[in-house]
Formats: C-alpha cells, structure tokens, sequence
C-alpha cells in the first residue's frame, strides 16, 4: 500500500494511457474496418471452418450480420477461435469486439465477472450421449460412469450438482475444446459426453455412424445462449443487441434476405419502415446509419434463415426451431419493438 | 576582499561541472551512477505496470480480493489426493491442485533421474547397438516438443489400450485399460503398526550394519556382501513380523461394475501419460548431462583405478560417478526445475494440476484472473525455491572438501 502510494507520482503517464483505453468500441471497430469476432474452436452448425477454410455456422453468420450493419460488409469479419477458458479474457483484454461463442448468461457472469450479456439468441439445456450399446435409457442410471466435461463452462457445474442431488458418483474427464472431447468419447474414454443438447446434437452428425448414439432425454439445465460484450461500453452494446433484434424482428414481420431490398422501397407496413430505414431515425441514434438492419437482414437472411441454413432440420444437425421459434409460433425468440 | 569573494565564485562556477564530469570520470562512481539510473528506470516500469493493472481493474469494475476461495468450488476433480467434494471451498480445490502437481513432479523427477542415469551409462558403454538405441531416443525426444509426446502418449493409452470390459489383467488383481491403471488398494487393518516399526528398525539395522562393514574393510580389508545383506534384513524382518502379527493387511480388488472398473486404486490414463512424458523428456536431457560430466573426468583416473587392481564396474562407482556428480548436479537441478514447470502442460490432457483447477476452472467460474494467476505464479515460485534450495544443499555436500 505504501509503495502503491509513491508509484502514483511516477506513473502519471499511466494513468493518461489507462483512461485512453476507454475508447468507444463502436469507434475502434469503424477505424480499424475488420469486426473481431471470439467464436468456438470449432463446433460444426455453430462455429467452424467449413471444407473450404470458410467460418460458418449459427454463431460465424450472427458475426457477419454485426459486421453487415456496423461496416457495411459482411465479409470484415476476423474471426478469433476461443475455447470456453479463453473466451472471457480475449475480450475482456480487448483481443475481440464480441462473444458469438455458444455462453451461457449467468448471474455471476453477468454481474461479478463483468460481462455484459446481449439477450439470447439460442435456449439450449445441458444433456448427455451415449451409445446406444451401453444400453443406458436414462441419466439416472448414468453412477459411475466416466464422463467427458468441456473445462470452464457452465456445463461443468451443472454435472457436479446434477450427479450430487441424485446421489451418483461419476469420473470426470476434463477436457478443452470441444474437437478433444469428441475423440475422448470417441475412444471410449469416457461413456458419456455431456454439453449443451444443441451442441451435442451438431457433435454427433459429425460421427461416422451418428445412428450408434443416443442423446438421453434429461435436460438437467437452463443453457440460454448469447452474445457477450464487454462491460461499460453502452453505445456498442445497443448496436449488438439492435442489430441481433433486428435479424428476429425481421422473422416476425416476414422480412428476408431476399425480399429486403423491395420491402425498404416498398414497405407493407410501419414496423417495416422503421425497421429497414425508411422511415425514422432509428440507425443514426445507434450511432450507425439508418440501412444498418437491412444491411445485416440482406448479409445472411433474418433469425430463421440462419437458424434453418446452419442447424435446423434439414442440415445433418437436425434442430427442431422448439423454444427457439418465433413467439408467433409458441417459441421465446421476441424482439422488442423497433419504435 | 571584494577580489577573493570573485576568485571563490568563479572557482564554485568552474568546479561545479568538472565535480560531476569527475565523478562520470571515476570508474566506481559511474557504476554507482548507472545501477541508480538503472533502478530508477526498473521501478518505474513496475510502477507503470502495477498500477495500469489497478486502473484497469478499477474501470472493469472488478475489485481485489481472495475471499473467492472461502466460496465453494461446485466442480468435481476426477483425482484427489486428499478428501474433496464440490462442495469444498476453492481454496481445498487448490489444495488438491498443488498435490497433483506435487505428485506428478517427484514421480517425474525420480523416473527422470533413473532413466537418465541408465541411458546416460549406456551411452558411454562398448555395445555398440545399446549405445546407437540411446543415441537415436536422445535426439528425437530432445528435438521434439514435450507437449506432442504428452499428447502422442495419451493418445497411445487411451486409443490402443483395452475397454474395461476387456481388460489385460495380472492375477485378476491389476488391470490396464483405457480408463487407467486399477490395482488393489491396501487396507490397513490392526496391529499393523508393528511391521511399520519393524521396518524402521530394519533402516536403523541396516544404517548400524553398513559402518560395522566398513570399519571392518577399513581394518581389515576384508568385503561384505553390504548391498544384499542389507536388502535381506530390510525385507525379512517386517515380513516376518508381519507373519507373526498375523498379515493384518487386506486388499480391496478392482471389480468390474456397469461403466467402470470399482474399488482399489487407479491411476487415470492423463496421470500415465503426463508422468511418462515429463521423464522421457527430462530423462533424455539428464543422460546428456550424466555423459558430460563422466567424460569430464580425466582419463588419468580410469587408468589409475586400473593400475590399482580395482575392477572396472567398481571404478565406475567408487571413483568416477563420486567425482562426476560435482559436474552433474548443477545442471541436474535446473532440469528438475523445467520438469516441475513443464506440468502445466497437464492441462491439455486433462489432468487436473494447479494450472487446470485454480489457474482454470476456479479463474473461469469466479473470474478472478489477477488473483488466481498470482497465486498459481506464487505456487511455482515456492515448488521452484523448494527444489533449487535441495539442490544447492546436496551440491554443497558433494562438492569438493579441500583439505
């Protein structure tokens, strides 16, 4: 304490370069033209380099609608593959500009580690897979089983208080990444493999025989997927968390990649004005331009484009839309009025 | 008067200079002066860091404080030395890290030392194909890095080795599968207490019976047999005790249940894996350093142990190993440093060292990266200290008595 209070004098230079930091993120990613985007080592529907060396993915398609509406390209994106230890530090050292990482929002991320949480763009829950010759029907029956845990997720306390409140006892095989994890379980390592269902299932459609496994029916948390930024920066955080709405909004209002251009020229309705710039200021008070929603709806179509392009039924992943249809349809993807 | 007072200031004017000039002249002073620029310069860039580190944290938001590990950990550890739950306190989870840590480096370190003394032998011995093998296995382990040969050996273990189900067993006792190494946990039941005793006399036996062996050589030159002797009373009397106590020791054998093998002890694959990285690696150096320091050794003394009849195996233990070891140590003790630092590459096999629980999920679930992350430097440092301070004390006990 005593020396910290001599160092003041000689550090004031310090001081003026720590409160530079403070810069708006908005304006760093504007100057530097490139969005910095922290996603998933590698988890197929989400985030992955696709047989080309392309990002794709859930969460890589999110990135370029941000990019879409803060730079107008929805190719300026720099991707930076974090695992589920990383992630939180590359962005809190200002290596990214935002999570697109599968993280779940929790009361203690949010408010001790401080991190400041978008909203959900994915209701996932924790489960196990197995396979099918273990002849396991049920998590209950999983007392000791060896089991593979991604290290620093959520999903790792999850299992210790699962097991405890049925009274089991388990082995856990702490592992990394998610690509580890797949050829531990794959080796027999571990029986069981358990992360967040959605996860679980993309895991599996990489298998050579995906039909061998089987995802138990227990979902043994609420697993609710976002995007994260860093705490303390507002402007940044509206323009994320608008521009994510603006994907879901465009799903309620039928607004898609294809039919944008034509329904900012010509729009049906007033929601869709104000979504798309034609009317109103909306894009000017982000900070960004009045295009920007329809910029990052034409970059990779609205919420159900990307969902349905990436993960959903008709891709090897096969996701069912289930919470994450649109509240029209009896799901818990809303988006707040553009107004 | 008027005209000294001038000459004075004058002289005060053209001394001032030529004092400071003088004292960058002088050789002494100017070192003098350099180390205090030197220091001034150092404790500013510490100043600089220390409190951007504090700015920083204060901006975040984040306070500094260690009252995170009074708080439970929530997360499992799949090897404990010690008692532990996840309900334990992260404090206790770094206590169990330290012990994996701590386990892992004195197993590597022994491992290490006996493979890199052998090889380091063999390398110098006439058999030409002993000689080329270790010759071959020095230089690739040398030239590769130690994280490839953690993973290359895991991968080994878990991907060639048998499913529980199937597997290889010695006496349905000790099995080896992909899960691990499982053998029978010893259960200690009463009066065991006695073969305990029983082996420390036989260490105090043996201690008595070996200054007995030599006083008599010394006398009389006539050679006991100490090393077999002595390996005889170590084992025959506890065992007998043992016999006569009534073998108050059980086991609890490995059983295979519905996943796993059950009961007894295992030794997890990440375990194996790291432990033999870490000494194939280490061990790979050391008998580069035990070859240096035998070659150190003059010529002259083989030649002489020679004339003086004694045998050459005896040669190589009475008169070159003694005299090889001051050049050996040294460098032995920075090696044992590297290997102790080089397990916190555990952390990429899963093996849960400070790095992975402290340094990793308690860092994670908290978000204290200052704090852990000192703690975890400050575990190192003491572990580092630890074994620097062994070493120094055996170096000096080695070193050359001077008469």
């Amino acid at each position: 304490m005593l020396k910290r209070a001599s160092f003041a004098a000689a550090a004031i230079a310090a001081v003026s370069i720590a409160s530079g930091a403070q810069a708006a993120t908005l304006d760093d990613v504007k100057a530097r033209g490139t969005l910095h985007c922290i996603v998933n080592t590698g988890l197929p529907g989400f985030s992955y380099t696709d047989a080309s060396g392309r990002w794709s993915g859930f969460d890589a398609d999110m990135c370029r609608s941000v990019a879409a509406a803060v730079l107008g390209d929805s190719e300026k994106v720099k991707y930076i593959p974090a695992t589920g230890k990383t992630r939180f530090t590359l962005l809190n050292s200002k290596e990214g500009d935002v999570i697109f990482r599968n993280t779940t929002w929790t009361f203690v991320r949010d408010v001790d580690v401080k991190l400041t949480f978008i909203g959900t763009t994915y209701y996932d829950g924790q489960g196990f897979i197995i396979r099918k010759s273990k002849g396991v029907k049920s998590a209950k029956e999983l007392d000791g089983a060896t089991v593979c845990i991604q290290t620093g997720t959520t999903t790792e306390l999850n299992l210790a208080d699962y097991f405890r409140a049925n009274n089991m006892k388990y082995e856990p095989v702490p592992i990394e990444s998610n690509e580890e994890a797949r050829k531990n379980y794959l080796a027999d390592r571990c029986d069981v493999y358990t992360t967040d269902r959605s996860g679980l299932a993309a895991t599996r459609a990489t298998f050579d025989k995906p039909g061998d496994h089987t995802i138990l029916p227990e979902v043994v948390s609420k697993e609710p997927l976002g995007p994260v930024v860093r705490h303390g920066d507002n402007q940044w955080e509206d323009v994320v968390r608008w521009t994510v709405f603006a994907l879901m909004a465009a799903e309620e209002l039928g607004v898609t990649a294809a039919n944008a251009d034509e329904m900012a020229k010509n729009p049906p309705n007033p929601n869709v004005a104000r979504l798309l710039g034609a009317e109103g200021a909306l894009g000017e008070m982000l900070g960004l331009d009045k295009d920007f929603a329809l910029r990052a709806i034409k970059a990779q179509g609205n919420y159900a484009e990307i969902f349905n392009k990436n993960i959903g039924p008709d891709t090897p992943i096969g996701l069912e839309r289930g919470l994450n249809a649109s509240y029209k349809d009896g799901g818990l993807i809303y988006s707040p009025p553009f107004r | 008067m008027t005209t000294t007072v001038d000459q004075g200031s004058v002289a005060a004017q053209k001394g001032e200079p030529n004092v400071l000039l003088k004292l960058w002249r002088n050789k002494e002073t100017r070192s003098v002066i350099i180390q205090i620029l030197t220091m001034a310069v150092l404790f500013a860039f510490f100043a600089y860091i220390i409190n951007n580190a504090v700015l920083n944290l204060q901006a975040l938001g984040k306070t500094f404080s260690f009252d995170f590990l009074n708080e439970p950990a929530s997360y499992d550890i799949n090897q404990t030395l010690i008692e532990y739950t996840s309900r334990d306190t992260h404090f206790r989870a770094m206590l169990v890290g330290i012990l994996n840590t701590a386990l892992v480096a004195v197993c590597g370190i022994i491992l290490a030392t006996i493979l890199g003394f052998l090889f380091g032998v063999i390398r110098l011995s006439n058999n030409w194909i002993a000689a080329k093998l270790v010759y071959c296995f020095v230089e690739v382990t040398r030239n590769t890095p130690v994280l490839l040969q953690i993973f290359l050996i895991q991968g080994i273990l878990v991907h060639t080795l048998p499913h529980p189900k199937q597997a290889a067993s010695i006496g349905d006792a000790f099995f080896l599968s992909n899960r691990g190494m499982a053998i029978p946990r010893p259960i200690v039941e009463d009066g065991f207490m006695f073969t305990v005793i029983a082996f420390f006399v036989a260490i105090a036996g043996v201690i008595a019976f070996r200054r007995w062996a030599r006083k008599i050589q010394e006398e009389t030159g006539k050679i006991y047999p100490v090393l077999t002797i002595s390996l005889g009373i170590l084992v025959a009397l506890p065992l007998i005790v043992f016999m006569i106590s009534g073998s108050p020791l059980a086991f609890e054998v490995p059983e295979l249940g519905r996943f796993n093998l059950r009961g007894g002890w295992t030794l997890i694959p990440e375990f194996l894996a790291l432990w033999l990285a870490l000494s194939l690696y280490t061990s790979a150096f050391i008998s580069e350093i035990v070859r240096s320091g035998i070659m150190a050794i003059n010529k002259g003394q083989w030649e002489a142990a020679g004339a003086l009849g004694i045998k050459r195996s005896w040669t190589l233990r009475l008169v070159i190993i003694p005299q090889a070891m001051r050049v050996i140590i040294p460098p032995l003790a920075s090696q044992y440093l590297n290997l102790t630092k080089n397990s916190s590459l555990a952390i990429a096999i899963g093996y849960m060292d400070i790095v992975a629980t402290i340094g990793g999920i308690t860092l994670m679930q908290t978000g204290k990266e200052m704090e852990t992350m000192i703690i975890v430097l400050a575990i190192y440092l003491c572990f580092s200290l630890v074994i620097s301070a062994f070493m120094n004390w055996y170096n000096k006990r080695i070193a050359l008595v001077e008469r």
